[in-house]
């Protein structure tokens, strides 16, 4: 089995370094910010590392349902795919800012795209 | 092989066993959910011993201070005790009061006496019991330079244990208290670069120690305090940190009043609220570590306003004063 680019990247240092970067955008972005009114930060900025952990193929316990179960309340608040587009587009844009390869990048937006369909509830 | 200890409870660890996994398999109710160290829900505190470099990686400075570690996945060489976040809760200590003072015309000073020894750091905060009631206050005092630890206690309309412990509380009487509690305190970081602080009301009780507790520890880079109160009258402590500025360099002070009474002259006040008068002072906050206590809504529009402007999650530390539900 290759290795993965959680691995390949540096493993859970890389992924701190990408939190805060990587929240910093979804929060300034209006499109997809009410969405995350009234959450507690370190909470949400702790989901977002899981988050960015299982995109980059790290070790993870979340399952398609879990997936579901989580975002089903943004999904009856209208949560649909042009917020994951935006999402996804802020996932590439931060690892970009770390200079991580463009491979690698496509690698873990797959990752990603493979959670829209539990994510939005289809 | 290594033990993990939990109240007075040794348990072996098996092979590449987690310090979480042991306590569960000794039937052990910690709470976890993600178990591959991202999701914090299984932090706990060692008390004696050293947690592992991995499961303290992302934590705030302030929990790796009071021993916080992850327990999914830590793996530690040697043995540990702990105690869960809960347990602190348990603890009982009977307290003296030894000083009711007015500080404005609706936050008294109380000053408490403890017979027993009380670690705390400047920011943290205890509960305190009136029977089943139980409120939470922030400790102004700095361990080492107060001797008696100290509460800023604002009367609140209607609320029971405010007005207790204003009104039906004499010198002398016992308090049960819990605690300390809280991760919201100055630690030393050669990386940062100021430190801002930002209060409403008796918000600045936390603020008073910490503040003073990084002076005191010799911090040399800018330290902005802005206390906000409606009008000038509810301000308060305000000749006291005018003194602390005037002695050192790197401390400015800003007293802000949102809602002055109208054609008032606001002499050295700022006008508006401590949040909007902390950006206009500071409006680049990369590096810098932000301590935020009082009213709940503005602490939660700081923490994201601080956020945007640069400073790190984990450098930034909240203090909602979230009211209790009426009783």
């Amino acid at each position: 089995m290759s290795q993965s680019v959680y691995d390949r990247i540096g493993g859970e240092p890389a992924v701190n370094a990408a939190v805060d970067l990587f929240y910093r955008k979804v929060l300034a972005d209006d499109r997809i910010n009410s969405f995350f009114e009234g959450t507690d930060m370190d909470k949400q900025a702790a989901k977002q590392k899981a988050f960015l952990t299982m995109a980059l193929g790290g070790p993870h316990n979340y399952t398609g349902a879990d997936m579901r179960r989580g975002h089903a309340h943004l999904v009856e608040r209208g949560l649909n795919d042009s917020h994951f587009d935006a999402v996804m587009e802020h996932l590439g844009a931060t690892l970009k800012e770390l200079g991580v390869a463009d491979d690698l990048i496509g690698e873990a937006a797959a990752i990603a795209e493979s959670t829209r369909n539990d994510v939005l509830g289809k | 092989m290594t033990k993990v200890v939990y109240q007075g409870r040794s348990f072996e660890r098996l092979d590449d066993e987690s310090v979480l996994r042991c306590l569960l398999r000794n039937g052990i109710r910690a709470p976890y959910s993600c178990e591959s160290g991202a999701c914090q829900a299984c932090t706990m505190r060692a008390i004696n011993g050293t947690p592992t470099t991995v499961s303290q990686e992302d934590l705030k400075e302030t929990q790796k201070t009071l021993g916080y570690f992850k327990a999914c996945v830590c793996r530690p060489e040697e043995d540990l005790e702990v105690t869960l976040l809960d347990d602190a809760q348990k603890h009982k200590y009977q307290m003296e009061v030894v000083e009711k003072t007015l500080l404005n015309n609706e936050i008294l000073r109380l000053r408490l006496a403890c017979d027993e020894p009380f670690e705390y750091r400047a920011g943290q905060f205890i509960n305190i019991f009136k029977g089943d009631l139980i409120r939470s206050y922030s400790i102004a005092s700095l361990p080492g330079q107060d001797e008696m630890l100290e509460f800023h206690i604002k009367r609140v309309p209607g609320g029971v244990v405010s007005h207790w412990l204003s009104d039906g509380v004499q010198l002398g009487d016992p308090l049960t208290v819990t605690g300390p509690m809280g991760e919201c305190f100055y630690h030393e970081a050669e990386s940062v670069e100021g430190v801002l602080a930002v209060g409403t009301g008796s918000g600045l009780a936390p603020l008073w120690g910490i503040v003073r507790d990084a002076l005191t520890q010799g911090y040399e880079k800018p330290i902005i305090l802005c206390h906000g109160a409606m009008k000038p009258e509810n301000l308060y402590y305000v000749d006291e940190l005018r003194e602390l500025e005037a002695r050192y360099e790197n401390f400015s002070y800003f007293p802000c009043v949102s809602a002055p009474d109208e054609g008032e002259l606001l002499t050295d006040l700022s006008l508006g609220f401590p949040n909007d008068v902390a950006f206009m002072k500071q409006p680049s906050l990369a590096k810098w570590q932000g301590f935020l206590c009082g009213h709940p809504e503005m602490v939660n529009n700081t923490k994201r306003m601080a956020f945007l402007a640069g400073a790190a999650l984990k450098n930034i530390h909240a203090d909602p004063f979230v009211m209790a539900s009426p009783t």
